[in-house]
């Protein structure tokens, strides 16, 4: 019954005899190792994992993440970060003090955000910050959103596949953990990043991505000249 | 229509009267992603059955008062389409679509890990186009894979089927005519490694009838199991991972 044959699982596939080998994405029964996921089985330093192709995005401490402001309520900002829970950025979080009557001031319903999960408590709390030189409000560019099982592919083996993008799109680029995108260019640019992105996302699960990519905007780019 | 008259007989030739014979499944047809704003979805046919299974979540209760503090809720609603069946029914949750909803929770619950989203609810619906009797076993096998579309973590899939009893004979997956005019309905949802979640039974059976519609409905989940795992699996072909960021966190490198 061993299916790591085959590289797409479903939930109750067995992955291994070895229950050490027991990664995410997975559980362990009577000492056997099974997917917990609908997703592609993969060995990752001695561990077979799952990476789930589908499902929502589970804050965890040190993710960069774009959140959008959802409301204000005494001295925290609730923050939707596509996820089932809503974040809270505290006043006291932003890289400046201010007083409580000038928080819709800095940031008010609808304004973009990038900031960084801070701590998720047992009760899932969300406490984000934005006390970080990298971190901070999204005043230009453009927000897009895919899927947040994607976001790995998006970034690629050591950044490869967003170094290459930010590269040939003379964009600025930055993929939250959330699976929202940030862009800034000019506009051209960012409609082809944007459209780039979508790809990516749609067949994230093919084989030689990079290398497509890099040719669609190599032809992209001809035809625009 | 088919009165319950003596003469007529639900085998000919030792074969139903759709031409199955007695341990063998309706075709199935499924079809995974269906619905753009879902977050899974499935279209399923058994037979003459069709349902659409969504699934939405986890994401934020509503309303609060229902949210658990340490798991995810999960919301199961049946309907039955005011066209489905032969006379118009009429539109709404009614006693049977409540009980129908509450049992294929209950079928699908178990193997859901529910403590992984808490706070949260994961929210299946299941629209019943056409009824041919079986409809809550479509659901469930529809539910069950438009839960791994949708990325819910589980133990393993769900499958469901029925076993009944026409003509003394014990029958599987019975269709409208035989349930109807038949002696009894076993319907049961179970795990691949046989676990069962869900066992019911409408009609009258001996204990050793009961014991063979239970083992005869049990080979039909497995033949479904396959159906649904392959369906899966088809749809992302042979894939390859290859280049995806191992530590994702090392990413904002740039300054706004």
């Amino acid at each position: 019954m061993d299916r790591m044959d085959r590289n797409v699982v479903v939930p109750g596939d067995q992955l291994s005899d070895d229950p050490k080998k027991a990664g995410e994405g997975t559980y362990v029964r009577d000492g056997k190792v099974y997917s917990l996921l609908y997703g592609m089985a993969s060995s990752y330093k001695d561990k077979v994992r799952v990476i789930p192709l589908a499902g929502k995005y589970v804050p965890s401490p040190g993710d960069t993440v774009i959140g959008i402001v959802q409301d204000i309520v005494f001295s925290n900002w609730i923050v939707n970060i596509n996820s089932p829970y809503e974040g809270l950025l505290h006043i006291s979080e932003l890289p400046r003090k201010i007083e409580m009557n000038e928080m819709p001031k800095y940031l008010r319903i609808g304004s973009s955000v990038m900031v960084r999960v801070k701590e998720v408590d047992s009760t899932m709390k969300v406490e984000l910050t934005m006390n970080d030189r990298r971190l901070g409000i999204l005043t230009r560019g453009r927000v897009a959103e895919i899927s947040p099982t994607r976001v790995p592919r998006l970034i690629g083996k050591g950044g490869s596949m967003i170094n290459m993008l930010k590269k040939e799109l003379n964009c600025n680029i930055f993929v939250g953990q959330n699976g929202r995108i940030w862009v800034d260019g000019n506009d051209d640019d960012m409609d082809l990043a944007l459209k780039t992105v979508l790809i990516i996302e749609k067949e994230a699960h093919t084989t030689g991505l990079t290398d497509r990519i890099m040719e669609f905007l190599r032809a992209e780019k001809e035809a625009r000249s | 229509m088919i009165g319950m008259d003596e003469k007529l007989s639900f085998f000919k030739n030792g074969l139903r009267l759709d031409g199955r014979r007695p341990d063998e499944l309706r075709p199935i047809k499924i079809e995974v992603g269906v619905l753009a704003r879902a977050d899974g979805s499935c279209y399923m046919e058994m037979g003459d059955n069709k349902v659409i299974a969504a699934v939405y979540g986890p994401r934020e209760v509503h309303p609060r008062h229902l949210q658990e503090a340490t798991r995810a809720i999960v919301r199961y609603r049946y309907n039955m389409a005011s066209f489905s069946v032969e006379e118009r029914k009429r539109p709404g949750p009614d006693r049977r679509s409540n009980e129908v909803s509450k049992v294929s929770r209950e079928a699908l619950e178990p193997v859901i890990l529910t403590s992984y989203f808490p706070k949260s609810v994961v929210d299946v619906f299941v629209e019943v186009l056409q009824a041919d009797a079986g409809t809550r076993t479509a659901g469930i096998n529809a539910a069950s894979v438009a839960l791994a579309d949708a990325g819910i973590p589980m133990k393993s899939l769900i499958s469901s089927c029925a076993a009944g009893k026409v003509d003394g004979e014990i029958v599987l997956d019975p269709m409208k005519l035989e349930d109807n005019f038949g002696e009894a309905d076993v319907p049961i949802a179970m795990t691949p490694n046989g676990d069962i979640t869900l066992l019911q039974m409408d009609g009258r059976l001996t204990q050793e009838e009961f014991r063979r519609a239970l083992e005869l409905a049990r080979t039909g989940c497995q033949q479904i199991y396959e159906i649904q795992r392959k369906v899966l699996v088809d749809r992302y072909g042979h894939v390859e991972e290859e280049e995806i960021c191992e530590e994702p966190s090392a990413v904002a490198e740039e300054e706004i």
